[in-house]
């Protein structure tokens, strides 16, 4: 039974790459769930912060848990620059939506173009932190990295879940995203809500970054570009908005586009993805967890 | 909508064009090339002043590559401007193109109309040159690719060379040599799918296995800025190939390498030129121990010239040259002794010249032209042992 075998092998590879996917959306549905709109800056803000804990981890020795703050640190920070400079001087003037989309992607450019002078186009390899351990699940083999992988992405999503939905903080942001002038009417720091769910969204970020980092075994500049538009697709075929949906639809996408790659031909990887998002799009507009506006 | 607002709008998207145009390699222009071309300026002492341009890879994922051809180039025009002092200065012009073909057009057609030079180093790319080349053909300026191993890149015209050894030689040398010390009998292929370059070295990997006997188990693809690889080596895992043949650029390679490794794939590894970068073992670390490929280049080789030319590139940059340093120092070297025979900076007295190269003595080889233009020169097979390079 090798097809057998395969079959779940694959299945595997694709649960880690779409969990990479989920991390990476989550950010994206967080920042659109209160603001309203798309941070494209979003891929290059976790690349240039794991790169940062990434860099500091090879140089100086640091253990990785130490990198990861580092990584959540430095892409929060980002995040809040975002806020003061791209978002929120657009915000306070009420400029049409689509003027924050091009403000972010303007820092996108930013963030990139100081990656390349920070740390060169190149990759940079991740340093083995469990030595490749391979465990053997009987149907499948797979990696001590990746299912921490699998794991970390499993309990952030219920945390940050748990979060939004029962505590008093959770409430102000979703206050916040309903509406954000009669969230401030009762009560409700709105700015500092805001700052607080940019900085939220950029640290996970950090870490998907780094996770990505130890899946891939490299990190790459140009990473933040081409991870951050598979995010944006899982945000979209999610239905924006929902961290359920963007957990699921994450994994979803990542086995899609590795049985394209296993049982089709690898060159269409991306086109069997976009275009299956496109077919769903079709019968569900509002995405598979969406609820109709 | 107010001024002052709709300025700050007009600068928000100004800002974001940038993401479209940011990694230009500088405007075209469409002034007409004075005829004859080339900026020949001699001075009363007979010295004659050459502009040479440089198209190369040195911003975004490969500027590995660019950065080595530039540190290579910039150590032999300080050589080379010592030594012909009085008869020869050269002065390079270097644009980046981020190893974008669009950028490379932009690039050389800057080069020939709006800085005149006499000839065309690059572009780094065999992708870039087949856009490019053309451009500097119809322009009559010779283009002089250091780095361009696919096939066909002598056909785009006779103002194209190369010193680069086209992987049609390198890489069947290289199977060759592995399979009579492995005596591998069945090939599985992975490569990228959207880069001439790579698509090249397949065609020549699947050719040569072909003419050798190998049994074909399958092939497999990917695209350039991947970094999922589990998929198609999975696959290949499956098939149980005694060798496994790779055609990428070093970025990809290398994570291919390594998965495979990390997957367990315990076939023999092939690389093609793309491998010959000393990142190879920084990305691929252990895993790229075995990994054997064909350079016209080792910094190993017992000759007084490499090893000169080693040391003087430690000097100057602290590390090792790698195939491409080497390959545009020796790049460099032809052109002037092209110039020199010349005896003006000239676009096509110097194409005659760099036609009739012969046995010219580089520090990749003995290098010589025939009628079609095509390099002829030596391979080394080198392979991977204890992080470096070592002859096979």
């Amino acid at each position: 039974m090798r097809w057998f075998n395969l079959f779940w092998q694959q299945l595997a590879n694709g649960l880690i790459v779409g969990s990479t996917y989920s991390l990476i959306a989550l950010g994206y549905t967080l920042i659109f769930g209160v603001l309203g709109i798309i941070n494209m800056a979003h891929g290059q803000i976790f690349i240039f912060g794991s790169l940062v804990g990434l860099a500091l981890m090879t140089s100086t020795d640091l253990p990785l848990p130490v990198a990861f703050v580092v990584a959540i640190v430095v892409s929060a920070i980002l995040g809040i620059i975002l806020e003061y400079t791209a978002l929120r001087p657009l915000r306070k003037k009420n400029v049409p939506h689509l003027a924050s989309l091009i403000s972010t992607i303007g820092f996108a450019t930013l963030v990139e173009e100081g990656m390349h002078k920070l740390f060169g186009a190149d990759s940079r390899s991740f340093p083995e932190v469990f030595g490749g351990k391979v465990f053997d699940l009987g149907i499948m083999q797979i990696r001590g990295v990746d299912l921490l992988i699998i794991g970390i992405s499993l309990v952030l999503m219920f945390v940050l879940h748990f979060w939004i939905t029962r505590t008093k903080l959770g409430k102000a942001i979703r206050a916040t995203a309903e509406n954000s002038d009669t969230a401030s009417i009762l009560g409700i720091n709105t700015n500092l809500v805001i700052v607080l769910t940019v900085m939220i969204a950029s640290g996970l970020g950090g870490i998907a970054g780094m996770m990505i980092g130890m899946t891939y075994s490299a990190l790459i500049p140009s990473m933040g570009l081409t991870l951050g538009f598979k995010g944006l697709a899982v945000l979209i075929l999610g239905g924006v908005g929902s961290i359920p949906g963007a957990m699921v639809c994450g994994v979803l996408l990542g086995v899609i586009e590795v049985f394209a790659v296993a049982y089709g031909d690898s060159s269409y990887r991306d086109a069997v993805a976009f275009g299956l998002i496109i077919l769903i799009l079709l019968i569900r507009p509002q995405g598979l967890f969406g609820s109709k506006a | 909508m107010n001024k002052k607002r709709f300025s700050q709008l007009l600068a928000t998207c100004l800002l974001g064009t940038t993401i479209l145009a940011g990694c230009g390699g500088g405007a075209s222009t469409s002034t007409p090339a004075p005829a004859g071309g080339g900026e020949a300026q001699q001075s009363a002492g007979g010295e004659i002043t050459a502009k040479i341009g440089v198209v190369s890879f040195l911003s975004g994922t490969g500027a590995a590559y660019g950065e080595a051809q530039k540190a290579g180039l910039e150590l032999a025009l300080a050589e080379l401007n010592e030594a012909n002092k009085g008869k020869l200065k050269i002065e390079l012009q270097m644009e980046d193109s981020g190893g974008k073909k669009e950028s490379a057009i932009n690039a050389v057609n800057k080069l020939i109309n709006q800085d005149n030079v006499v000839a065309i180093i690059g572009p780094t790319l065999s992708g870039e040159m087949f856009a490019a080349g053309p451009v500097a053909n119809e322009a009559e300026t010779p283009i002089f690719g250091i780095s361009n191993t696919a096939e066909g890149i002598n056909d785009i015209g006779e103002y194209v060379f190369r010193n680069s050894l086209p992987e049609s030689i390198a890489i069947p040398t290289a199977m060759k040599a592995a399979q009579e010390k492995k005596g591998f009998k069945k090939a599985a292929f992975i490569y990228a799918a959207n880069d001439d370059f790579s698509v090249s070295g397949f065609k020549t990997m699947k050719a040569t296995a072909e003419q050798m006997g190998l049994e074909n188990l399958g092939e497999a693809t990917f695209s350039n800025g991947d970094v999922d690889f589990s998929a198609q080596l999975t696959k290949i895992k499956e098939l149980n190939p005694d060798v496994l043949l790779v055609s990428a650029l070093y970025k990809e390679g290398s994570l291919v390498v390594k998965k495979a490794r990390e997957l367990g794939i315990t076939a023999t590894i092939i690389g093609g030129n793309g491998f010959n970068n000393p990142q190879v073992f920084e990305i691929a670390g252990d895993a790229a121990e075995g990994l054997i490929v064909a350079t016209p280049f080792s910094p190993e080789k017992q000759d007084e010239k490499v090893q000169t030319f080693v040391k003087a590139f430690e000097a100057k940059y602290g590390k090792k040259p790698d195939q491409f340093a080497a390959q545009a120092y020796d790049g460099l070297y032809i052109i002037a002794q092209s110039l020199l025979a010349a005896g003006k900076a000239d676009r096509n007295a110097l194409r005659d010249q760099l036609a009739q190269l012969k046995d010219f003595q580089g520090v990749s080889g003995k290098l010589s032209f025939d009628e079609k233009r095509t390099p002829v020169g030596e391979a080394v097979v080198v392979e991977v042992k204890g992080g470096k390079f070592v002859p096979f």
